[in-house]
C-alpha cells in the first residue's frame, strides 16, 4: 500500500491564550481530493499554513510527499503548490511577468520558465490579459492567476485555501472544472472551505473541523448517513402554529426537529419512507394545522454541519473570531 | 516519518545553492524595480521633498547660519545629499509591510527560494533607486551653485559612501517593516529614528553652535560622523579622520540590522 501523501499527526497551534489546532490528525491518500470544511476560525488557515513550512506548530508532527515540515522544507516547497484565500499575485506585474517570476523562484531555466508561463496562462484562459498589469483583472481572473502560480512548479500536492470565497457562482464553477481537471491529471489536493456544497462536489472526503479539532469526517455520503436517511421539511402556512406542528411531529424522527422561523419550516432528519409524509400530513390535517409544503428530501452537508456544530457553516457563530480570521482580515485590509 | 519511501529518487537538494540564491535574488530586484517604474508619481512626488529641503536650507535658513569655511551651499549639500539616501530608505520599510499584508511574502515563502533573497533583493532595488534621486540632488545642487572641490575619485568616493550608508540604514527599515506589519505605520514608523539623527548632526548646522549636551550626542552619531566624511571627501577635510569612523557604522549597522532583519523575516 502506498503511504498517505500528506499525513498530520497531532497538530496543535496555539496563538496566546486561543487554542487555534488542536491535536489535529490527518491523511490525504495519492490523487484524491480531501476537503477541510469548517467556518471562519476554525483553524483551517493556520492548519494550511503549517503544511506548507510557512508556520510552524508547537507540537506534532506532518510530513508531505514524505517530507517533514520542519526538517525538510526546502525539499518540500519544491513539491507542492499553494493558492491562497487573499489572491497573492503582484499588480503591478502582468500576469505574465508574474508566473514567470515564480518559475524563476522554483529554479526554472530562461527558457523553461517562459514556456511555463504560456502554458499556464493558456490552461487558465488568461492569454489575452496575459501582458496586462494585474491591477486591470477582475477579481475571477486574479483568482485564475493566483491558482496558476500555484501551478508553475508541477506541484504533486496542491493547497487551495478557500480558493472560491468571494467569487461569483459562474467563475466558482469554472474553477471547480479546472481543479477537477488537475485532479483526473494525477494531482493531490487539500482544499479548505466553508462552503459545503463545494466540499461536496470537489471532495472525496471530508473534514469537518471547528475551534480547531477535527469533529467528523468521512465521504460526504458517510456524513450524511449520520444523520440517517433522509429530513423531512414541513412548511405551514401560519407562522404561530410552527413550534405545535415541530411537537405534533417529534416523535417521527430519530432527532429533535429543527424550527426555521423565517421560513416556517420544520425539519426532521428521519426514515427514508414515504410513509412518513402521509403520517405527518395526517397528524396535521387532524389537528387543522395548514400546509404550504411537505417533501422527504436527502440530507444536506448543511444539516450534517447543523447537528454536528449546533451552528451553520456559512454564518460561522460570533465567538468565532478565530486567529484564522487575523492573517485573513489584515490581508484583506487593503483589497 | 515512517513515509520516507514517498521520497522520489532524485529530489530536489533540501538548501538553495549559492547561484540559485543569487538567481532569487536578481528576480526579486527585477521585480521590486519594475514596481518602482510602474509607480511614477510616487517617485516624482518622492523626489520633490528633498528639493524642498534644498531650497529652504539653501535660500531661507542660509543667511542665519555660520559655517566656518567656505560657502554655505558646499557646507548644505553633502548633508543633503546623505538625508535623501537614508529618507529613501522609508520605501523599504513601506514596500515590505506592503508585500506582507498583500500576501504575496506567503507566496515567495512557500516557494523553494533563499528566503533572504525577498529581503536582499527589496533593499538592493531600492538602494538603484536611491543612485537615481541622488544624481538628480547633485543635479540641483550643482543648479544652486554647489561645486565639487575632491578630484573624480574622492568626488565619486563621496557619493558612494552616501549610498553605502543609505544602503547599511535600509536594513533598518526592513527591521521595522517587518516588526510594524502594515504599511502605514511603517511610513510613520521609520522616520521616528530619522529625525534626531539627521537634525541633531551636522548634516544642516555646525555642531559648535549647539548646547553643549546636544553636542557630546552630535559629535559622535553615525550621521555627523558619515555628514563629516562624505564632506571631506567632496569639498575637502581631515578624509583619514572621518572616513574609517563612516565606514564602521555603516558596517555595524548592516551586519545587525541584517541579522534582526532575517530573524524577524523567519518568525512571521
Amino acid at each position: 500500500m502506498t503511504p498517505p501523501v500528506i499525513e498530520a499527526k497531532g497538530i496543535t497551534k496555539a496563538f496566546g491564550a486561543t487554542l487555534a489546532l488542536d491535536h489535529v490528525d490527518l491523511e490525504v491518500e495519492a490523487g484524491t481530493v480531501l476537503g477541510l470544511l469548517g467556518p471562519n476560525g476554525a483553524g483551517k488557515t493556520t492548519f494550511v499554513r503549517i503544511l506548507t513550512t510557512l508556520l510552524r506548530a508547537d507540537a506534532g508532527s506532518a510530513s508531505v510527499v514524505g517530507l517533514d515540515v520542519t526538517r525538510d522544507a526546502v525539499a518540500l516547497r519544491s513539491a507542492i503548490g499553494l493558492a491562497g484565500q487573499y489572491a497573492a499575485v503582484d499588480e503591478l506585474l502582468t500576469g505574465r511577468e508574474n508566473l514567470e517570476l515564480v518559475g524563476l523562484l522554483y529554479h526554472l531555466g530562461k527558457a523553461e520558465r517562459r514556456r511555463r508561463a504560456v502554458e499556464t496562462l493558456e490552461r487558465l484562459a488568461l492569454t489575452e490579459a496575459a501582458d496586462r498589469q494585474v491591477k486591470t483583472y477582475s477579481g475571477g481572473m486574479r483568482r485564475r492567476l493566483d491558482v496558476g502560480a500555484s501551478l508553475v512548479g508541477r506541484p504533486k500536492v496542491l493547497f487551495l485555501d478557500e480558493p472560491t470565497t468571494g467569487l461569483d457562482p459562474a467563475t466558482r464553477i469554472d474553477l471547480w472544472r479546472f481543479i477537477e481537471t488537475l485532479v483526473e491529471e494525477g494531482a493531490t489536493v487539500l482544499l479548505t472551505t466553508q462552503y459545503l456544497e463545494e466540499a461536496d462536489h470537489l471532495a472525496n472526503r471530508i473534514v469537518v473541523i471547528d475551534h480547531g479539532r477535527v469533529i467528523a469526517e468521512g465521504t460526504s455520503n458517510e456524513l450524511k448517513a449520520q444523520l440517517g436517511g433522509a429530513v423531512l421539511e414541513v412548511t405551514v402556512t401560519e407562522g404561530d402554529q410552527l413550534h405545535k406542528a415541530a411537537d405534533l411531529l417529534a416523535d417521527l424522527g430519530h432527532s429533535p426537529p429543527g424550527e426555521d422561523l423565517t421560513r416556517n419550516l420544520v425539519t426532521i432528519p428521519s426514515d427514508a419512507d414515504p410513509k412518513v409524509i402521509v403520517e405527518a400530513a395526517r397528524r396535521l390535517g387532524d389537528r387543522g394545522i395548514g400546509l404550504e409544503d411537505i417533501a422527504l428530501r436527502r440530507p444536506s452537508l448543511d444539516d450534517v454541519f447543523l447537528s454536528l456544530t449546533g451552528h451553520g457553516a456559512e454564518d460561522g457563530p460570533g465567538q468565532g473570531a478565530g486567529p484564522d480570521d487575523e492573517p485573513a482580515s489584515s490581508h484583506g485590509a487593503r483589497r | 516519518m515512517t513515509t520516507v519511501g514517498a521520497v522520489a529518487v532524485g529530489h530536489p537538494p533540501r538548501r538553495v545553492s549559492v547561484r540559485e540564491g543569487l538567481a532569487d535574488i536578481a528576480g526579486i530586484t527585477q521585480r521590486n524595480l519594475r514596481r518602482i517604474v510602474r509607480t511614477p508619481r510616487l517617485l516624482v512626488f518622492s523626489s520633490i521633498q528633498p528639493v524642498m529641503f534644498v531650497l529652504l536650507f539653501r535660500y531661507v535658513f542660509a543667511g542665519a547660519i555660520k559655517v566656518l569655511h567656505g560657502d554655505y551651499v558646499d557646507y548644505l549639500m553633502p548633508g543633503i545629499f546623505l538625508q535623501t539616501s537614508l529618507f529613501g530608505g522609508a520605501s523599504t520599510a513601506v514596500g515590505l509591510a506592503a508585500d506582507l499584508q498583500g500576501g504575496i511574502i506567503d507566496r515567495f515563502r512557500s516557494l523553494p527560494m533563499a528566503r533572504s533573497a525577498v529581503l536582499a533583493g527589496r533593499t538592493l532595488a531600492d538602494l538603484i533607486r536611491n543612485v537615481f534621486v541622488v544624481a538628480l540632488m547633485v543635479v540641483v545642487g550643482v543648479l544652486v551653485g554647489f561645486r565639487f572641490h575632491g578630484t573624480v575619485g574622492t568626488d565619486l568616493a563621496g557619493i558612494g559612501l552616501v549610498l553605502l550608508f543609505g544602503y547599511a540604514f535600509s536594513w533598518v527599515f526592513v527591521t521595522v517593516g517587518l516588526y510594524v506589519k502594515d504599511p502605514e505605520t511603517a511610513q510613520v514608523a521609520g522616520f521616528i529614528p530619522l529625525f534626531p539623527l539627521v537634525f541633531a548632526s551636522s548634516a544642516f548646522v555646525p555642531v559648535a553652535s549647539m548646547p553643549g549636551w546636544l553636542q557630546a550626542f552630535a559629535n559622535v552619531q553615525p550621521v555627523s560622523v558619515s555628514v563629516d566624511a562624505a564632506r571631506a571627501l567632496l569639498i575637502g577635510g581631515p578624509i583619514e579622520h572621518w572616513l574609517w569612523q563612516a565606514l564602521v557604522w555603516a558596517g555595524g549597522v548592516l551586519v545587525v540590522f541584517a541579522v534582526l532583519g532575517v530573524r524577524q523575516y523567519r518568525r512571521i
